[in-house]
């Protein structure tokens, strides 16, 4: 089965973004991320359009897998949405 | 300032208040280098869990400790992003469940 796909949209320095992170990797679970924070003012607004329509309320981490979308660092529907035991 | 003093600060304000640390230690560092670099890109401490605009008066409710603090941490023991908690929190007598975000998203952008 090949592995759904990633993607994470997050802030550099939110603590929640980076357990996400940290879960994913050491899973080894490949992913793409955004720190959205990070990026100049019409990136941003290209960016966060994105996140609006995955997530009205614009928090961080949204997270895409597949075609489920999950909001914060919820450890178990991330491991289960990715099929890890 | 660094984070360590910042630590100690903030500790001695906020803790009679009954606003504690989280006692993962490492997890309250990280968070704290992460309201310094805000303070150093924006001017204030703004949450470091939550997109900033960069105006201070936009972003004046989620500047640390934010105005959300207080019912989260009556209602789930902890802040948004985890920094401070409940003492019934550290204790563990109280379940440690993921805080939703409390702001309207018409504050945001």
């Amino acid at each position: 089965m090949t592995p759904p796909d990633v993607k994470m949209y997050t802030l550099s320095t939110c603590s929640h973004c980076k357990s996400t992170k940290k879960l994913l990797n050491d899973c080894n679970v490949a992913y793409d991320f955004v720190d959205v924070d990070l990026l100049d003012s019409d990136e941003r607004k290209r960016i966060l359009e994105e996140v609006k329509e995955l997530n009205p309320k614009c928090s961080f981490p949204t997270i895409r897998i597949g075609e489920q979308v999950i909001v914060g660092y919820k450890e178990n529907e991330i491991k289960e949405a990715l099929g890890i035991p | 300032m660094n984070a360590d003093k910042l630590y100690e600060q903030l500790k001695s304000v906020q803790e009679p208040k009954g606003y504690y640390f989280n006692k993962d230690k490492d997890f309250v560092m990280d968070l704290l280098e992460s309201l310094l670099a805000n303070k150093e890109r924006y001017g204030y401490m703004a949450c470091p869990c939550r997109l900033a605009s960069g105006d201070r008066e936009k972003d004046k409710d989620i500047i640390c400790p934010c105005a959300y603090r207080e019912a989260d941490v009556r209602e789930y023991g902890s802040c948004y992003c985890g920094l401070y908690v409940s003492e019934a929190w550290n204790a563990e007598r109280i379940a440690h469940e993921y805080v939703p975000e409390r702001r309207p998203p018409e504050k945001f952008e």
